[in-house]
């Protein structure tokens, strides 16, 4: 009834290949950015903007960028903390060396370089997979930390050890830095959230995301058919690279300000590879979606027993808050294997008869 | 160049220089790896007979010596509390095959994964809700003394721990290999279809795996909390026990136990005369390193088994 690809008739291949064949997702996703444009700045103040949208956008673009290397390339990444603080250190050090440079430049320039190491680290995924791959993938995230933490040189020797968001200005809008307001920070990492994930989609449908794909399924399979496994690889940690760098760089200088290497601990690697596999491994959807429900979940069950009237101390909560966390991931992979991105396509095909289902 | 001399020269005139601290810095990290090992033997025990990468091992640690701790504080005697430990452990196996693994069955291995994952974080918080996460000290009576032999200072808590790992190491060998419950175990980890074809019931096989990887955390919890306090960082040595695994193989105990041996010996001796050129702390990520350096001439590990792939 709501959801029909009937009667949709394409009389070009251009209209074939569109990236939303389907009326109603183009529907949906004007929808959306309608909403993200203009009802959400209208209606959010500053406690959501920094809460919860802001961090929910850039976590959607780092799960965006794992799952193009989990999901799409099936390579396991646990380093994705790591690849973040490649993109905010990178970011960092060009801002404060040419400090005229375009802070948008510098955070798509912080990607390349984030890119560049993942492609240095993607070399083991030649020879191993699976789990032996995820493991090896700590070393990156360990390694780099520590490079990060010990070296003064990526912190310009700051006493502090820290790195903090530089006042930038683009067009005269003050964009990073303490006096950036929320609103055109949430605009920043909107911006980048819509372009990264439209290019994402487009990558994914195309010969690189096929041939990814291919890999992931089979590899030996794929290398008969010609697919190189080197180059296709290699490439998917590259790109899944920049898009946690930039991700990263947005972390810390469109959302916490400032942040030590503590802030891209291994903990924040595992909460991005929990978005994709709750939001859908393979599904650009999936990241966006499973980056919200990971970031929403927290803030529910802070404000939720305090709402019905019940009174828990803050460190019963926090423990709490960790067991329904794993329990709630647990009954997930029990009854959605395939996340989010998975009920999201059911919904679809029951809307494609509802109400008459027979 | 003073770079280079502090890498390539200056450790081993050291070394040649004290033979006898050099001594002692190995058996540290020999003591040390044991301890690696017995996380990496809970980890490889699960992988074996269920093809699970078990990431709660570190988390059952903590959920085994907690409990330990927190029942001697209520005035269980050692031995006793030892006991309801391991019925505590048991119990949870079966928990864990009821509510968890037995609605997995069939699933890719990253999915049971990051439910082990899941599982990491429920065993955190119980853990912790029952029995407060204050750094507790454990003390079973194990002997705690310095002394010296031959010019080298060592602690006889240190060789305990030694001792025991050994002999859990030894007690499993045997289990695996001689007992039936052992066979059904192996053939499990070989097919858990043609083992389930000549009637091994799979389901009470993943309880009793599961209940002895707890065993192997209960002992590894009681060592490192003996060593270092029952606290919340026990966690944290899942994380040593990684690189052990794919050094030695994911499905290997031998494999677990010299991975560890390297691991643990490796990574003293490095940091005692490497550590100081790269600024120190390299602790952290050195494992990793070698594991990783390691993996590009042997993907499977030391003993790990050869993959042979068809299309």
């Amino acid at each position: 009834m709501f959801y029909r690809e009937a009667g949709q008739f394409k009389t070009t291949y251009k209209a074939d290949q569109g990236i939303f064949p389907i009326i109603q997702d183009r529907w949906f996703i004007a929808i959306m950015l309608v909403i993200s444009l203009v009802v959400i700045p209208y209606f959010a103040n500053e406690y959501w903007f920094q809460a919860v949208i802001i961090p929910l956008y850039i976590y959607a673009i780092a799960a965006i960028g794992l799952n193009i290397l989990t999901g799409y390339a099936g390579q396991v990444s646990l380093g994705t903390g790591a690849f973040m603080a490649i993109g905010a250190y990178a970011t960092y050090k060009l801002c404060t060396a040419f400090p005229d440079l375009n802070i948008l430049i510098v955070f798509v320039m912080s990607g390349l370089f984030s890119a560049g190491v993942g492609i240095i680290f993607g070399i083991p995924s030649l020879r191993i997979k699976g789990f032996y791959l995820a493991v090896a993938t700590l070393a990156a995230q360990f390694f780099i930390l520590w490079l990060f933490n010990k070296v003064g040189w990526f912190y310009n020797n700051n006493p502090s050890g820290t790195i903090t968001a530089p006042p930038r200005e683009v067009l005269g809008i003050m964009i990073t830095g303490p006096n950036a307001l929320a609103i055109t920070r949430y605009y920043v990492v909107l911006s980048f959230l819509v372009v990264f994930a439209l290019a994402a989609k487009n990558i994914v449908r195309g010969r690189i995301g096929r041939s990814w794909m291919a890999i992931r399924d089979m590899d030996i399979a794929a290398e008969i058919i010609g697919i190189e496994p080197l180059k296709t690889k290699l490439m998917a940690f590259a790109i899944s690279s920049f898009y946690c760098g930039v991700a990263g760089a947005l972390y810390i200088f469109c959302w916490l300000g400032s942040a030590e290497t503590e802030a891209f601990d291994i903990n924040l690697s595992f909460l991005i590879l929990f978005m994709i596999i709750v939001g859908g491994l393979g599904s650009i959807m999936g990241s966006i979606m499973g980056a919200a429900f990971i970031t929403l979940l927290p803030i529910f069950l802070t404000n939720f027993p305090p709402m019905i009237g019940i009174q828990i101390a803050s460190d019963l909560a926090k423990h709490l808050e960790e067991i329904i966390f794993g329990v709630l991931i647990v009954f997930f992979l029990i009854v959605e294997p395939h996340g989010l991105a998975r009920l999201w396509q059911i919904v679809k095909e029951k809307l494609r008869q509802w109400p008459f289902p027979y | 160049m003073e770079f280079l001399e502090s890498i390539f020269i200056l450790p081993f005139l050291d070394i040649a220089d004290s033979p006898i601290f050099f001594l002692e810095v190995v058996i540290s990290g020999v003591l040390a790896g044991v301890m690696y090992s017995l996380v990496a033997l809970g980890f490889v025990l699960i992988f074996k007979a269920s093809g699970v990468f078990n990431f709660a091992q570190g988390a059952m640690v903590l959920f085994a010596a907690l409990t330990l701790v927190g029942l001697m504080e209520q005035g269980v005697p050692v031995f006793f509390a030892i006991l309801i430990t391991m019925a505590v452990m048991v119990l949870l196996a079966i928990l864990i095959e009821k509510m968890m693994l037995r609605h997995l069955v069939n699933q890719e291995g990253i999915i049971l994964f990051m439910a082990t994952i899941g599982l990491n974080f429920i065993l955190e918080g119980v853990g912790q809700i029952a029995w407060g996460s204050d750094v507790k000290k454990l003390d079973i009576g194990l002997p705690d003394k310095t002394f010296e032999y031959g010019g080298m200072l060592l602690n006889t808590l240190d060789l305990s721990a030694a001792l025991i790992a050994a002999i859990m190491v030894t007690v499993l060998a045997l289990f695996f290999q001689y007992t039936g419950t052992g066979r059904a175990l192996r053939a499990v980890a070989d097919d858990h279809q043609a083992a389930m074809s000549v009637g091994i019931p799979l389901k009470s096989i993943w309880i009793i795996v599961w209940s002895v990887a707890g065993f192997v955390a209960l002992v590894a919890g009681i060592l490192w909390g003996t060593k270092a306090g029952v606290q919340f960082s026990l966690v944290l040595i899942a994380l040593k026990a990684l690189p052990v695994l794919i050094l030695g193989g994911f499905t290997s105990i031998p494999g677990a136990i010299i991975g560890g041996l390297i691991i643990g010996v490796g990574e003293k001796v490095v940091e005692v005369y490497w550590g100081p050129a790269f600024g120190g702390a390299i602790e952290g990520w050195f494992a990793y390193m070698l594991a990783l350096a390691f993996l590009m001439f042997r993907p499977q590990g030391l003993f790990g088994e050869k993959i042979i792939e068809r299309v």
